[in-house]
């Protein structure tokens, strides 16, 4: 009976490797977690997508919550959240504030105009380099950032019925109390 | 005001002259710094090419990213932290030794040393196994007699 116990050993190692790298290998390798989860968002001042003669910043939106939409028109998967930012945005939670990202204002004028506007408003991220700032790696890219300026989650691709029922509005609502 | 016009006609040549090609050696310095930087770090679109040789269009801006930090003087280790801050330890081909990296770093030995000691502890108990058993009279002969033959 002992002796058996022993060659058990390896057959043991062996599963515990086994789920170890089935656990692993199911993980998305395109989900970076990104560093800047509980960290102040980085300020920039860009021109606004309908009044380039405006800026926005997100100092502007201190002691609300908010979130930070990275979209482009250029984005293909940014339509398949769209319909879901527009009615979120129909029911004025928070502001939803777009940022352009690496693209023409003229292109994103018409894609607002085209399949409607759910956004606060669209600061203009011509060159990507606020982008950066924000650890930004694909479009799209949604942010929740809390009254003192810090960003709380980072919805990487498109935000889904799903990501917005079961983490982001609860998020939201406890973040406003 | 005809004058004028005049003076700025004349001075117009001074500024035609052609500019003295900018060394290469400057640029060329930024250039391999950058490239020894962006081959330590992992593009974040193509996740199996370096920074230096992805096509992508943020490899692109990053790489222009850098090349204006160096530009400023900073240190290869503050661009790396400059990376680091915005996009995680992902971004490094090669993970910093820390807490949640030991089980990476030194997993391996321990599994190493885990197996030797298991190995050693088998073979001494194999020894206390097979305990010496004295030779009978006969098999010594037999012993004995085979060793002759093959000298």
């Amino acid at each position: 009976m002992k002796r058996t116990l022993w060659y058990l050993i390896p057959l043991a190692f062996f599963i515990g490797l086994v789920a170890f790298f089935a656990v692993g290998l199911q993980r998305d390798p395109r989900l970076v977690p990104s560093p800047l989860i509980n960290h102040s968002a980085a300020n920039f001042t860009l021109p606004q997508l309908h009044a380039p003669a405006k800026t926005f910043s997100p100092a502007d939106l201190k002691g609300q919550v908010w979130l930070l939409n990275v979209w482009a028109s250029w984005c293909v998967s940014c339509r398949e959240e769209h319909p879901i930012l527009l009615k979120f945005s129909r029911n004025h939670v928070v502001p939803l504030i777009g940022l352009d990202y690496k693209d023409q204002p003229s292109d994103a004028l018409k894609w607002v105009g085209n399949y409607g506007d759910p956004y606060t408003l669209t600061a203009v991220d011509l060159d990507g380099r606020v982008g950066i700032d924000y650890g930004v790696y694909g479009v799209p890219e949604t942010y929740v950032i809390d009254k003192m300026g810090v960003i709380r989650y980072k919805q990487i691709g498109p935000v889904t019925q799903e990501a917005l029922d079961n983490t982001i509005l609860p998020l939201i609502a406890e973040l406003k109390k | 005001m005809k004058r004028l016009f005049i003076l700025m006609a004349l001075l117009l040549p001074l500024s035609l002259y052609a500019n003295e090609a900018r060394p290469l050696a400057d640029d060329e310095a930024v250039e391999q710094r950058l490239i020894k930087i962006a081959e330590e770090m992992r593009c974040l679109v193509c996740q199996n090419e370096s920074l230096a040789g992805s096509h992508a269009d943020l490899a692109e801006d990053l790489r222009r990213e850098i090349r204006v930090q160096i530009r400023a003087g900073k240190s290869d280790a503050e661009v790396m932290d400059f990376m680091v801050t915005r996009y995680g330890d992902f971004v490094r081909y090669r993970p910093p030794v820390k807490p949640t990296t030991w089980l990476l770093w030194f997993g391996p030995f321990v599994l190493l040393v885990l197996a030797v000691g298991a190995l050693a502890f088998m073979l001494r108990r194999r020894n206390h196994l097979s305990p010496d058993i004295p030779l009978t009279d006969q098999q010594k002969q037999n012993a004995e007699a085979l060793l002759r033959d093959k000298s």
